[in-house]
This record gives C-alpha cells, sequence and structure tokens, in this order.
C-alpha cells in the first residue's frame, strides 16, 4: 500500500439517490483525504444512511459517481467496478461498521472466527498467525480474550460494536464508513469506542466517515461535518466552525437543541 | 505575523425571527512578532469573537485575516479547510474557555498530543508533557486521570499546558488566567513572557489587569458598537 497524500482518497461527484420519486438523497458532493474523518449529521431520516450505502456501492447511486485513489489505477470510478472487483475492495482497502452490529457479524460463528475470516478471505493461511494477529485484534478493543471461542450471542451490545470493529479493522482498511457506531451504547462505552476510533484513525492513518446525530462525538472526532436535512447538504465545513457558528436554519436549531456539544 | 484588514462578523439568528447581529465592523490591526496584543472593551464587544476569527473557528463575512504560515501570508478568511487545519496544527496555537476532550484520555497523553501529531517521538512528548504538568502545578497523582472530571482551574491549565508545549508562532489566549489562582497566574505570566521572547505574536483577552499590564505589549480598544476606537 504506497502513501498517497498529494490528493483525495474519495471523491463524490453529485450523488443522488432517489427511491421511486422520493428523494434519498440529493447532488451530495465531498474529497476526503488520507487520514482524515468527516463527520454527516442530521435529524433521521435526513439521508445520511442512504448516502453511506450509496458510497459503498451497496446502493447503485441515481446519478453522481463516486471515485476511489487505487494506487497506481489513480481515481477510478466505483460504480463500474465489476462486482468482484467490488467486493475484492470492500473486503480488503474499504470497512463497513453498521449501526447493528447483527448486520455486520456473523452470529453463528464465534467471535475469534469473525475476525479471523476477514484474513482468510485476503489468503492469510498460517493459523498460527492467523489466530496472534486475532488475538492483537481483540485485546486492542478491549474483549477479553478468553472470550475469543464463545459465540457473538453471548455478547453486550458494546461488546458487539467493538467486535464488528476489530472484524472491519483486522485488514487494516484505507477507509471506513462507520453508521451512527455509538448508538445504543451506554455513555462509558462510548468513551471508550471514541477513543479506540481517534487512535487508530491517528496510528492507521486511515480516513473514516462517520454517520451519527450526536454532536458530541463529531466534535470529538471529525475534522469536517456535513449537515443533512431532506437528503441535501444543509451546510459544511471544518467541525468547530459548523457547530460554534451555524449559518442555516437547521444547523442552529440543530446545534441549539444540544446542550453545550 | 497577523495582519486584520477590514473585518467584519454578523451573526444572522434564524431562531430568534431573524435577527442580525453586526459584532464587528471593520476591524483593522497587526500583530509583530514578539508582540502581545491585548484585546479590551466591554462585555459583548466582540473580544472572543475576535479571537475566534482569527483560528477560524468563527467565519468572517467580510475582510481579510492574514497569517504568517510557513513563511508565507495565507488569508484564514479564503483558505482551504485544510490549509485551516495544517495552520492550526502547526502555526497557531489557542487557548479557548473550554477543554473538550474525549473522556478516558489521561492528562498527559492530552498535552502530549500537539507534539505527538507532528511525529516527535512518545518518551521526548511526555517529558515536555510533564515538564508543562510541573511547572503548572498539576499534582502527579492527576497526570493518568482524565481531566473530564477536574476543577475549572485545573482544565484551564491543561489548556495552557497543551498550547504552550509547543512553540507556536502565533497563540490566541481567550481569558487564559480566569480560572486561576494567583501563584498559577503567575506561571502563565512567566510562559507568555517566554513565548515573546521567543518570538511569537499574542492576541489575548486578559481581564486580570495585573496580569495584562505585565504581558501586553499594545492594547486594542474594542467598543460596544462593532467598531475600534
Ligand atoms: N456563535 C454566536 N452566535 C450568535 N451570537 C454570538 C455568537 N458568538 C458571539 N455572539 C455575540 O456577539 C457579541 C460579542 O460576543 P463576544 O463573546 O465576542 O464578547 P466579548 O467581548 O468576548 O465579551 P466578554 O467580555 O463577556 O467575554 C455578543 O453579543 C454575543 O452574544
Ligand atoms: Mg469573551
Amino acid at each position: 500500500m504506497s502513501v498517497h497524500d498529494e490528493g483525495p482518497l474519495l471523491k463524490v461527484m453529485g450523488v443522488t439517490k432517489y427511491f421511486g420519486s422520493r428523494v434519498g438523497c440529493r447532488d451530495v458532493s465531498f474529497d476526503l483525504w488520507p487520514g482524515e474523518v468527516l463527520g454527516i449529521v442530521g435529524e433521521s431520516g435526513s439521508g445520511k444512511t442512504t448516502l453511506l450505502s450509496s458510497l459503498s456501492g451497496y446502493l447503485e447511486p441515481s446519478t453522481g459517481t463516486v471515485k476511489y485513489w487505487m494506487g497506481q489505477e489513480g481515481l477510478v470510478d466505483v460504480g463500474r467496478l465489476s462486482d468482484p472487483q467490488r467486493r475484492y475492495l470492500m473486503r480488503t482497502e474499504w470497512g463497513m461498521v453498521r449501526q447493528n452490529p447483527r448486520e455486520g457479524l456473523r452470529m453463528r460463528v464465534s467471535a475469534g472466527a469473525n475476525v479471523g475470516e476477514r484474513l482468510m478471505a485476503l489468503g492469510a493461511r498460517h493459523y498460527g498467525k492467523i489466530r496472534s494477529e486475532v488475538f492483537k485484534w481483540l485485546d486492542r478493543v478491549e474483549i477479553d480474550l478468553g472470550r475469543v471461542d464463545d459465540s457473538p450471542e453471548t455478547f453486550s451490545g458494546g461488546m458487539l460494536q467493538r467486535l464488528q470493529i476489530a472484524r472491519n479493522l483486522v485488514t487494516k482498511p484505507r477507509l471506513v464508513l462507520m453508521d451512527e457506531p455509538t448508538g445504543g451504547l451506554d455513555v462509558s462505552v462510548q468513551a471508550r469506542l471514541l477513543d479506540l476510533m481517534r487512535s487508530l484513525v491517528s496510528e492507521l492513518g486511515l480516513s473514516l466517515i462517520i454517520v451519527t446525530h450526536d454532536l458530541a462525538v463529531v466534535r470529538l472526532l471529525a475534522h469536517r461535518l456535513l449537515v443533512m436535512r431532506n437528503g441535501e447538504v444543509v451546510e459544511s465545513g471544518l467541525t468547530d466552525q459548523v457547530l460554534d457558528d451555524p449559518h442555516h436554519a437547521y444547523t442552529q436549531l440543530l446545534v441549539s437543541s444540544v446542550i453545550q456539544p | 505575523m497577523i495582519v486584520i484588514d477590514s473585518l467584519r462578523k454578523s451573526f444572522f439568528l434564524h431562531l430568534q425571527g431573524g435577527v442580525t447581529l453586526s459584532v464587528l465592523k471593520k476591524i483593522s490591526l497587526e500583530v509583530k512578532a514578539g508582540e502581545c496584543l491585548a484585546l479590551c472593551g466591554p462585555s459583548g464587544s466582540g473580544k472572543s469573537t475576535l479571537v475566534r476569527l482569527l483560528y477560524a473557528n468563527y467565519k468572517a463575512r467580510d475582510g481579510k485575516i492574514l497569517v504568517r504560515h510557513q513563511g508565507q501570508w495565507v488569508d484564514m478568511v479564503k483558505a482551504e479547510l485544510r490549509k485551516v487545519l495544517e495552520i492550526r496544527k502547526l502555526t497557531i496555537g489557542y487557548v479557548s474557555q473550554f477543554l473538550r476532550v474525549i473522556p478516558r484520555i489521561p492528562a498527559l497523553d492530552v498535552v502530549m498530543e500537539p507534539l505527538q501529531r507532528e511525529g516527535i517521538a512518545a518518551h521526548n512528548a511526555r517529558r515536555h508533557a510533564e515538564d508543562m504538568l510541573t511547572r503548572l502545578n498539576i499534582p502527579q497523582r492527576l497526570w493518568g486521570i482524565s481531566p473530564t472530571t477536574f476543577s475549572g482551574g485545573e482544565q484551564q491549565r491543561i489548556n495552557i499546558a497543551r498550547s504552550f508545549i509547543k512553540p507556536y508562532p502565533i497563540l490566541l489566549l481567550d481569558e487564559p488566567t480566569a480560572a486561576l489562582d494567583a501563584t498559577n497566574r503567575r506561571v502563565v505570566v512567566e510562559l507568555i513572557q517566554d513565548a515573546k521572547e521567543r518570538g511569537a505574536a499574542i492576541v489575548g483577552v486578559f481581564h486580570d489587569e495585573e496580569v495584562r499590564d505585565a504581558v501586553s505589549t499594545c492594547i486594542f480598544e474594542m467598543t460596544f458598537d462593532g467598531g475600534q476606537a
């Protein structure tokens, strides 16, 4: 993996997604550079998840393009990749942390297998090496190593979310998309996750897009922020700028509805 | 190091029936290396607003805010967001009134972060952070604890430690001594003097007159109607 810091890792241009006549998201554009964290906030139903799914190729945008930097091939149109190419990209360079960890994990195999699988999909075969990598990541996300062979069914919500993060990061992706990763977790668990994500971003130099309705989370993690409403980006800028000096009526409402974001 | 030209700032408050607050009108000023400009004026005259504009925490309506960054003048009003982030990392340190940190991260790590972000080895960064915390009288038993539960004055000193640990060419200080006792106020005055001596350009709001008299090299009076006196 070559370090790439002369240009954006991801270029999103005019991405629009309709569901029939209903707008999922409209005309969203931004660049994401290596090592950058982009937050996306907005009320529920504002199109945040639709946008994420359209970026990852899980949904096909109605119009617009998503380009991703693929080393010597340059910026490649993600929509033009073949299915196997896209799946390979998803398994190697991209990670997707879902709001509901049960959707991002395989609940029928052990915790350790959930993490090891992604390595095996990349061709790792040496059992001992896989196992030690799995232990390293479980430890990193603070899951008791004694639970490695347990089924995720026996895990709490916070543990499931951390397991999902380990499963995604074990292959050292360059781009991670997260949908409400701290939703439904209690405050102390949230703090742990934030701490974890912050250190991973700085250690691995990964780029992160994080969708959340929690302004405190983006304040602490995101360099830049998009505010979405009814499928459109109504305001964007540096996170602290948008939160401290909001211009759009909707952003002012969002900010004023919470106590000191 | 800093040149502000005809800067204006107003706030449009959608939620209060669309009121426009015009806070700064045509502000112009200049700060050179080694100078400390103290912003003075009544409460609400826009001192913090001006400091925040310099950090690009607030967006200016029009005018120019030029800062010297890596040998070049950059206009903070027009700079790309990535440029602003780079300037904050390398050139401008800002002591705000709030400390915002991720819970669970120990005070020592919070303080050494600006050095680590620059790639300075952890053991060196840690040593500097320890010196800084010692100088600011933060008891050692607090170093390993997250500042989220610290007292107001302790949090303020963590903010100060974080901003003075690195020799930023420009420092912005918004009431850095507001919550401090006399001993710690003196430490902060010393830190500011040291920064001036090494050539930092400083813009600050100092409520405490003694502190202001001790550190400022010039005064900028701000008036209520958004102008400068
Ligand atoms: N984000 C904001 N949105 C709306 N109005 C703001 C905002 N920030 C500041 N103001 C307004 O701008 C004016 C100047 O405020 P500012 O905080 O700059 O004053 P100050 O001179 O620092 O006062 P003090 O001495 O009390 O700290 C005030 O009327 C304030 O309400
Ligand atoms: Mg003020």
